[in-house]
């Protein structure tokens, strides 16, 4: 059973959605209890990272997040909380990687927010979410921060500078794209994720 | 690279997708989810649903065929029309949609956009601009309102190039132009004005009519520098193929998505 935390977020349909397409099995909960019970945890997000935290502390999940060792994967705003800090809002995440959030740095040939399809440079051929996925698949991008470079970044994507487009450290990983909302390449990420 | 992004529009009224020429004398185009799942299939990098009766007649959209389109479909897709507060934004995204399209009641109520930001992020939130040119010799454009039927439509007397600047201050995470003394007419986009508008903003803009042939996606991209090109008409009649467009982009050195 997967669970994909109910963040209050307005785009939950699509990660639901898209484990429905899967067969699946998935709860939508903010229940710490059947969170900390699951196979796998998603946790998904769009909006910003101070409300985000602040309607995950409300439901009382953070130690609960905080403590998970089952593969969790999160999805655009919900890998970007998986740090330690965001600039957005300047919050503190919930410090399952190291380092902190920072807005993309704002270019004439890469308009902010970064929208649209990419693909992915860099890739690590080791990692298991990567499996399957070609050289020319696109995913589809949401955002105006990014995540920290370092050791936990399996693939990156170009706009205007490189920025971390998967990551994986320990049981934990996120996802910078919407693979729900990426076609073939992201029920691809997705299904890995379910495998892994 | 990010990949210029084609985005096929779909008009949508009483749940059938419908097309009209010159924003008047709407047909019927066929089913909601067929024609999604056709798009999709066919290599659409996003959908537009736009109501263009909620737009008009003051309803708010319907949650139903949101859902129905939303399970179906893994792009991303917009829904314009209808939405007039943070409440009816939310249901529709509750509904599975990725981002909502405001025009005219961003116009009426500009703040109607920094409440949207606010509670869903820029990335949500697109402002949609009907521009006609008013002043041949002085290239100035205005922004109308209540385009859904030639009975409604008045200008609004706010400068286009004023009015995408201030949506941008205010929020908006794209915007969408449309060209009206263009659509439907297929004979091409309007680059003098993208050109105009491309120049006020950072975030991304997005080209909708006039296309009719594949070169005038490959003159929006090149010449004006938008990020998608959205057409309705071209697609709906069978006049060109996605595919089609994306090879000749390709050939042109356009990074598009396969």
């Amino acid at each position: 059973m997967i669970a994909v935390v109910d963040t209050g977020g307005a785009n939950l349909k699509s990660v639901t959605n898209a484990l429905c397409r899967l067969e699946a099995e998935y709860c939508l909960t903010s229940d710490p209890k059947k969170i900390a019970a699951a196979d796998r945890v998603i946790l998904p997000g769009v909006g910003a990272a101070r409300d985000a935290m602040r309607r995950l502390e409300a439901a009382n999940l953070i130690p609960t997040l905080k403590n998970l060792k089952q593969p969790v994967l999160g999805i655009c705003l919900g890998m970007q909380l998986l740090f330690e800090s965001s600039e957005e809002g300047d919050v503190a995440c919930l410090g399952l990687i190291p380092g902190r959030v920072v807005r993309l740095k704002d270019d004439p040939s890469a308009r902010v927010p970064h929208m649209g399809w990419n693909n992915l440079v860099k890739c690590d051929s080791e990692e298991p979410l990567l499996s399957g996925v070609d050289e020319d698949d696109c995913f589809y991008f949401v955002h105006s921060f990014r995540a920290p470079d370092g050791p936990w970044v399996k693939a990156m994507t170009k706009h205007g500078e490189l920025l971390p487009a998967i990551v994986s450290y320990g049981n934990v990983k996120g996802v910078q794209f919407h693979p729900e909302k990426s076609e073939q390449p992201g029920s691809k990420i997705l299904r890995s994720f379910i495998q892994c | 690279m990010l990949r210029k992004r084609l985005i096929p529009c779909l008009d949508v009224r009483d749940g059938v997708v419908v097309k009209g020429v010159k924003f008047a004398d709407h047909v019927v185009m066929g089913d909601i989810v067929e024609l999604a799942r056709r798009y999709r299939d066919a290599g659409a990098d996003e959908l537009v649903f736009y109501d263009i009766k909620a737009s008009t007649v003051g309803a708010t959209v319907s949650r139903s065929w949101i859902e129905r389109v939303a399970v179906l479909l893994d792009i991303p897709f917009c829904v314009a029309g209808g939405i007039h507060d943070v409440e009816s934004a939310r249901t529709v995204l509750a509904a599975g949609a990725d981002k909502v399209s405001v025009n005219s009641r961003a116009l009426a109520r500009p703040q109607l956009i920094t409440e949207l930001a606010d509670a869903f992020g820029s990335q949500a939130v697109v402002v949609g601009v009907d521009s006609k040119i008013v002043d041949q010799a002085s290239n100035d454009w205005q922004v109308y309102q209540f385009t859904g039927s030639a009975a409604t439509m008045r200008s609004t007397g706010r400068r286009t190039l004023d009015w995408v600047r201030e949506a941008e201050e205010r929020g908006a995470g794209e915007i969408v132009l449309n060209c009206m003394d263009q659509d439907g007419v297929g004979s091409g986009y309007d680059l003098e004005q993208l050109k105009a508008v491309r120049s006020q903003l950072r975030i991304p803009l997005i080209a909708s009519g006039g296309a009719g042939a594949v070169e005038h996606f490959g003159a929006v991209f090149k010449e004006a520098d938008v990020d998608g090109a959205l057409a309705a008409g071209v697609f709906h009649a069978g006049l060109l193929t996605i595919a089609q467009i994306k090879d000749y982009l390709r050939g042109e050195g356009i990074e598009v998505r396969l």
